[in-house]
């Protein structure tokens, strides 16, 4: 249904009902068939084939967060797309990174835009960062039929928390189950040797440039062991996503800047291939 | 059985209209000015909360006289409107001209229905182009006509005195700080002819910056910035004295050359 009725033009009354600040609940009523947990799903033999996205990384920094993601999105062996983007803004102070199948995965991140901008519009204020992330839990929730038959997506959410002054992760499974993570987070198919790198990098006095570089280096070592994985390709100058949330908002580091990270570690790694090395004890 | 009175279609309308325009005449105003980096929306509402002036979408702007709960009803129908247009089909697909029509209808609608009745609004559909020239300004009075306003408008109270006071200064390149010092002065203006000066705490303002790199244009202008820029050039308060800046009194051939119907 299109927001005009045919008949006169006008408004229809669902528009003028108040009532819900939430823009799904107003699809839910209104036009239930344009919310994507809706679609009735023909039955399928075996596993479908279609775009997945693989890794995302998140690390925390002292006044904010970082949340990086490779560029690769692979279907079955093949490699689907090079320079796909993973990592979203989901609103002025909030970032999602997806991993899962890339075409529900970006749907999902588009109505989850939407969701947060509506209820600021509406109720002239934000939601707080743990209402942002509930609502997130709720769209994976409603993808639980796909995600039974394959079509999994599962995201990274993290953002700025102004009432504690410091950045958050939040993490997920299929089924809408959310986690907080402290200090850092991985999903995705290389998110086993990510989390790996992460736990050896990882310090909780960061600064935003060194939070930067460590996100890109766990991306870099989950490239190295998990095909899905796309490293920083440097022939074809395709760098990973990395947007930084702090006090003053969401924001993406330029190419430029990516680039530069990209490089310093791609140099080390001709000295020591397998990357920075964590003392003994 | 007793028959109901004969009442002619035209003293009906009449009727209806003279009531929605009490209504809204009791209210302060608000006024909209295009200036040099986008529009601005200044409203005199001591309220934090209820706000008269809000963001629809990228770069469209509501702003509403009248009645709360009726013009905040409309609000919100708009933002739904627009937030499942954009995402049936494209943000770009969301436009003023489309909202002041879906507008136009429904106040016409309920204007016209002898069972309804008519709402006590006027309201502003305002959107910000590339450029200075591609802003559109909307008017919509109660009874669901809209008029395609440039420059300046206002509505409310008393829009007529301060509509005409806005079209002989407002020019399109004012500065900010130049186009809000204007319309707090148009809208210190009485029916009385008397002249009341507006604080910042009195003010509601807000604007749709084109120069805004966020894709959301919709700004609102609170505390110290607002202050700041009430205050910028005091010279400016009385309209007889130009100050150093080119005062909106002092620029008459300018303002004829505004593309102004």
């Amino acid at each position: 249904m299109e927001a005009n009725t045919r008949d006169t033009g006008r408004l229809p009354a669902a528009f003028l009902t108040p009532g819900s600040s939430s823009f799904m609940d107003f699809l839910s009523t209104h036009a239930p068939d344009q919310l994507p947990g809706n679609r009735p799903l023909p039955p399928v033999k075996g596993a479908l084939e279609a775009p997945h996205g693989t890794t995302i990384v998140a690390a925390t920094y002292p006044g904010g967060v970082v949340l990086a993601g490779d560029r690769r999105a692979t279907m079955g062996n093949m490699i689907a797309q090079r320079d796909i983007e993973k990592v979203f803004p989901a609103d002025e102070f909030s970032a999602v990174g997806i991993a899962g199948t890339a075409g529900l995965a970006v749907e999902m991140v588009k109505l989850f835009q939407l969701e947060l901008e509506h209820f600021e519009k509406v109720e002239g204020a934000q939601l707080s960062l743990e209402g942002k992330a509930n609502r997130l839990s709720t769209m994976i929730r409603s993808n639980l039929g796909m995600a039974m038959q394959g079509l999994a997506v599962v995201p990274l959410f993290a953002g700025y928390d102004p009432d504690r002054d410091k950045g958050r992760i939040f993490s997920y499974d299929i089924t809408g189950g959310r986690s907080e993570e402290p200090g850092f987070a991985a999903v995705g198919s290389g998110s086993v040797f990510a989390r790996g790198s992460l736990k050896k990098l990882y310090r909780a006095d960061l600064s935003e440039e060194q939070a930067a570089t460590v996100a890109v280096q766990a991306l870099y070592d989950a490239a190295d062991d998990d095909s899905a994985t796309g490293g920083p390709d440097l022939v074809r100058r395709i760098y990973p996503v990395v947007a930084v949330i702090n006090d003053e908002g969401y924001r993406r580091l330029p190419e430029a800047e990516v680039s530069g990270v990209a490089q310093t570690i791609h140099e080390g790694r001709l000295q020591h291939p397998d990357g920075p090395q964590a003392p003994v004890v | 059985m007793s028959t109901p009175f004969y009442v002619s279609p035209q003293q009906a309308m009449a009727d209806r209209a003279e009531y929605a325009r009490k209504g809204i005449a009791r209210g302060r105003s608000v006024v909209v000015l295009q200036y040099a980096d986008g529009i601005v929306f200044v409203a005199e509402n001591p309220s934090r909360a209820l706000h008269k002036v809000s963001e629809i979408y990228d770069r469209i702007a509501f702003a509403a006289v009248g009645k709360y709960n009726e013009f905040e009803n409309l609000r919100i129908g708009g933002v739904r409107y627009a937030d499942l247009r954009g995402y049936t089909y494209h943000r770009e697909d969301v436009t003023a001209r489309g909202l002041a029509n879906v507008y136009a209808q429904t106040l016409g609608t309920i204007f016209s229905s002898a069972g309804d009745k008519p709402y006590e609004v006027e309201l502003i559909v305002a959107e910000v182009g590339a450029a200075g020239a591609d802003d559109q300004i909307y008017r919509l009075p109660h009874d669901g006509s809209i008029v395609d306003e440039h420059g300046s408008v206002a509505v409310g109270g008393n829009s007529d005195q301060i509509g005409s006071y806005l079209d002989e200064r407002q020019r399109d390149d004012m500065t900010l700080g130049e186009a809000l010092r204007l319309a707090v002065e148009a809208l210190g203006r009485d029916t009385g002819g008397g002249e009341r000066t507006l604080t910042a705490d009195q003010l509601e303002v807000a604007v749709l910056d084109r120069t805004r790199p966020q894709q959301r244009k919709f700004k609102r202008v609170l505390g110290t910035q607002l202050t700041r820029l009430l205050e910028e050039s005091p010279a400016a308060r009385p309209a007889a004295e130009p100050g150093p800046e080119p005062d909106a009194s002092g620029d008459s051939p300018d303002s004829g050359s505004d593309p102004r119907p």
